[in-house]
């Protein structure tokens, strides 16, 4: 029954998760090793896969701004207690809105404004699909879990509606909208490093890994520098302390939930403005919930987000790779290793930590004889 | 150890339920049981008495499985044994009765009792079999009650005896009753002491933590003292007084009397007409509660706990709406169609010491400096506009500290990891900092040491001097009767009575905290018991 000696913090943030990670690893080598390959070798492969050959880093670090964005998310609302199940959801609709205003727009208005338009409106479509739930969670008392899964569904639905009807461009048969005009792309990173004379592969990242950046700064500001994200956490340490701060409890799960939406809806920047430069069908492809996992590993610090969506990016992107090189390791196996990973630092992220705290414990005190006499 | 308890311990020759050794325990840097040694009489009621944060609750919770000690032994019935959880301890017969009930409410008494216990698939041939064990157990010991009834409609008292009776049920020789009375009326607690006695008769062992002198020199045999985590003495109950008890307990002599100067009463700052608090299923709260506050004095709300003293402070704090009546600060007045909400009375000088310090004063994972803006994070003079400053805010955190005292004095330190006193201090300076004109002060001094209590007491009559008016709610009939100018009494949600400062005793507050000496003659919990 003894507690176990809290964690101390560089441990907690630092060596849990990277103790989580390598059991996911161990767990998945195993795999490896019953299906006939070498693990190590499948390791290097990964690994050259997601940082060393022409390219890859880019495609990691595309990949992780997708995670940036839905971490970020997750994380904003947890720090109100508040479990966003709907980062999905949220992104898609940040891509319609994204897309509405190029649509409108991209025949009218320069880059310098459209884009950041583009930018409020996938964050502000995001936002109000984050605050509609938080408003029936605040109001109504409807559980945020189950009112943002059932808006992933609403989401998907929606863009189907739209992308096979309305939004679908005039004459072709896939349910997507038409381009956009080149003035609402933002710019690749190797064409601008290439326009600096820098040599640079060919990869999808663009200046939204930067706008992520930027977001992250932002977060840790209004988590821990501002006022109102003082209230935040105080509605999400202890509702009744809030209460009775004069703290109004159901606006701040309003305007939490707003935010953690936009944060996802920002997602779509990355997939829409950057990449696709057309809304199309599905183009969330489950990072949503990756998201989810991505901010219990970062332990809903920005540094610890960016840590987790560089690694979930080498994973989404040297698995790929794993796909390619190995016949016997399918897209379905990646897929495997992806899951224990989640597994572990998601679902089990606490299952060292008493183990750990004890180790620990018995390697910083000092002992002292007599000292272990147990009533 | 002092002579009196070899007296008492060493020279018996009557089996010992439980012994304890050399206890120890840390949390952190607190020592919460020192070297602690325990030997109780099977079939005596011994008592420990300290005050709060004296180390009693650790050790019981030791005791019954909850902690494991740092170090020492325990042995129950003269075999050394290793209690690793209550389930052990409960093997042992070790049956516990918590200060909170741990009932299921909207269960029956039978099922709260037999919970845990249901024996086989069917409910039905282990509930007859368990209502056959009850009857018997309620025969045996006068423990009274109907086994059908829903257990949350029963009034206190009997939801004690539930507890109790789910003890026995298990099989418990030996009792611990953690702070038993604090949620009874003083006829619950003697009908509590009478099962006490008639279950000693039976030769059930009982344990029983209090910090009231006056309930140990009632019912124990035995009696230790616990201060600073350290038993300091084992008596015999019927060779020792109240007067030493008390002195053991605090380590000196008591002189609990505040320096208190006459009131000089000034304006209204309060006026409460006919507030009401009835929930949604129909429970009245508050009834018809009108009072008045002047600035410069101390208004004292006395009452059993649970009597609507709680109430009263989230209604007049703006927590909670009242169902009817008003309430003026100032010129301001808030009712049902014109609420108010924390934020706002604040900035009217409303200040609130909450009862609860873990659940609203602070928030434990915070740190000093962030608890210390707790319902000022809005408004604090250190920031600007939309940012909190981390070093304006352990500027400020620092400031406070040294002025009330605040140990260790390190504003980045996390809320949960200052003890007690200190946190309620940290309360205290938030609230008082801002110059109140009025301060709601809900149990100011609960799980507070004694050094602080003293504190905390000249602070609130230096505040009162300053022209602040100070409704202050205590379970602490002596910490009332010490500071307050007027007392006033609560029962069943209703205002039964007040007294000036110098009419007060203990016996007077006591029958009118009861219900009894209401002006018409009916009380209230006799009309409770009626119903």
């Amino acid at each position: 029954m003894s507690a176990p000696p809290a964690l101390p913090r560089w441990a907690d943030v630092g060596l849990i998760p990277l103790i989580n990670v390598l059991a996911a690893l161990i767990v998945s080598g195993v795999v490896v090793t019953i299906i006939g390959e070498n693990p190590f070798e499948a390791m290097m492969v990964m690994i050259k896969g997601a940082f060393v050959y022409k390219g890859s880093l880019g495609y990691t670090l595309y990949y992780a701004t997708n995670f940036i964005f839905t971490g970020l998310a997750v994380a904003v609302a947890f720090h109100a207690m508040l479990f966003n199940i709907g980062g999905e959801g949220q992104a898609y609709l940040g891509g319609l809105g994204a897309g509405l205003v190029c649509l409108m727009f991209d025949s009218m208005l320069p880059a310098l404004v459209l884009i950041p338009l583009a930018i409020m409106a996938s964050a502000g479509f995001g936002a109000i699909w984050g605050a509609i739930p938080g408003y029936l969670q605040a109001k109504r008392g409807s559980h945020i879990v189950i009112t943002t899964i059932m808006f992933n569904f609403l989401a998907a639905s929606i863009m189907v509606w739209l992308l096979a009807g309305r939004l679908k461009a005039p004459g072709q048969m896939s349910p997507e909208t038409r381009s956009f005009s080149p003035n609402a792309e933002l710019p690749f990173i190797h064409d601008i490093a290439n326009a600096l004379g820098m040599e640079m592969a060919r990869s999808p990242l663009n200046l939204s890994f930067v706008v992520a950046l930027l977001a992250c700064v932002g977060v840790w500001i209004l988590i821990w520098r501002s006022r109102l994200g003082y209230a935040i956490r105080a509605t999400g340490h202890s509702a009744g302390a809030a209460q009775y701060a004069g703290i109004p409890v159901s606006t701040i799960i309003i305007i939490t939930m707003a935010i953690s939406g936009g944060l996802a809806g920002m997602m779509a920047i990355n997939e829409i403005l950057g990449v696709q430069h057309r809304t199309i069908l599905g183009f969330t492809s489950g990072y949503g919930f990756t998201g989810i996992a991505v901010a219990l590993m970062g332990r809903n610090h920005p540094v610890g987000i960016v840590l987790a969506s560089l690694l979930f990016g080498a994973l989404y992107q040297g698995g790929a790779e794993l796909d390619f090189e190995f016949s016997t390791i399918t897209r379905e196996m990646v897929l495997l290793i992806q899951g224990l990973i989640i597994l572990f630092s998601g679902g089990l992220a606490y299952m060292f930590n008493r183990p750990l705290a004890h180790f620990l414990g018995f390697l910083l005190t000092p002992r002292h004889a007599g000292g272990g006499r147990r009533g | 150890m002092t002579d009196a308890s070899q007296m008492a311990n060493g020279g018996s020759t009557s089996p010992l339920a439980i012994e304890l050794s050399a206890i120890n325990k840390s949390f952190g840097d607190v020592h919460a049981n020192r070297d602690v040694n325990l030997k109780v009489v099977s079939g005596h009621i011994h008592g420990i008495i300290g005050e709060n944060g004296a180390g009693k609750s650790t050790l019981v919770s030791i005791l019954y499985g909850f902690y494991a000690a740092d170090g020492g032994l325990i042995s129950v019935n003269g075999q050394i044994t290793t209690i690793r959880n209550s389930a052990d301890a409960i093997g042992k017969g070790i049956g516990m009765v918590h200060q909170h009930f741990m009932l299921v409410p909207n269960f029956t008494v039978l099922e709260n009792v037999m919970l845990g216990h249901e024996g086989s698939l069917s409910i039905e041939a282990s509930a007859q079999k368990a209502r056959n064990v009850l009857n018997k157990l309620s025969e045996d010991f006068g423990l009274t009650v109907d086994s059908d009834m829903i257990v949350e409609n029963l009034p206190v008292g009997l939801q004690q005896r539930v507890e109790i009776l789910k003890a026995l049920f298990r099989g418990a020789e030996i009792l611990i009753l953690d702070e038993p009375t604090g949620v009874l009326t003083p006829q619950e607690t003697e009908q509590l002491f009478d099962i006490l006695r008639a279950l000693r008769e039976q030769g059930v062992t009982i344990l029983l933590i209090t910090h009231k002198l006056k309930e140990i020199m009632a019912i124990t045999d035995d009696v230790s003292v616990m201060r600073d985590g350290e038993m300091v003495a084992h008596l015999k109950t019927a060779q020792t007084s109240p007067a030493e008890l008390a002195e053991l307990m605090v380590g000196r002599k008591v002189l609990l009397e505040v320096d208190h100067t006459p009131a000089k009463p000034g304006v209204p700052v309060l006026q409460a007409e006919n507030l009401c608090l009835t929930t949604a299923n129909g429970i009245d709260h508050l009834k018809d509660i009108s009072l008045t506050l002047r600035e410069g004095e101390i208004v004292g709300v006395a009452g059993v706990s649970g009597n609507g003293q709680s109430e009263l402070l989230d209604v007049l704090s703006g927590i909670t709406t009242p169902t009817s009546g008003s309430f003026r600060v100032g010129t301001n007045e808030i009712t049902t169609q014109r609420p108010s909400d924390p934020a706002q009375l604040r900035r009217l000088g409303v200040a609130h010491v909450p009862e609860d310090r873990h659940k609203c004063g602070i928030i434990l994972p915070f740190s000093a400096a962030e608890s210390m803006i707790l319902g000022y994070s809005g408004t604090d003079e250190q920031n600007q506009g939309w940012w909190l400053s981390p070093s304006a805010l352990e500027q400020n955190c620092a400031d406070r500290m040294h002025g009330f005292d605040i140990r260790p004095p390190l504003p980045s330190l996390a809320s949960a990891n200052f003890s007690g006193g200190n946190q309620q201090k940290i309360v205290l300076a938030r609230e008082i900092s801002t110059q109140p004109k009025l301060l709601l002060v809900g149990q100011p001094t609960r799980g507070v040491d004694i050094g602080a209590i003293e504190f905390i007491h000249k602070q609130l009559i230096a505040l009162r001097n300053e022209g602040c008016a100070i409704l202050l709610v205590s379970v602490e009939l002596d910490e009332i009767m010490s500071l307050s100018d007027r007392i006033l009494v609560m029962n069943n949600g209703q205002m039964v009575g007040e007294l000036a400062r110098e009419e007060a005793d203990e016996q007077q507050l006591g029958l009118m905290m009861a219900g009894i000496g209401a002006e018409d003659g009916i009380t209230t919990s006799q009309m409770r018991a009626g119903s």
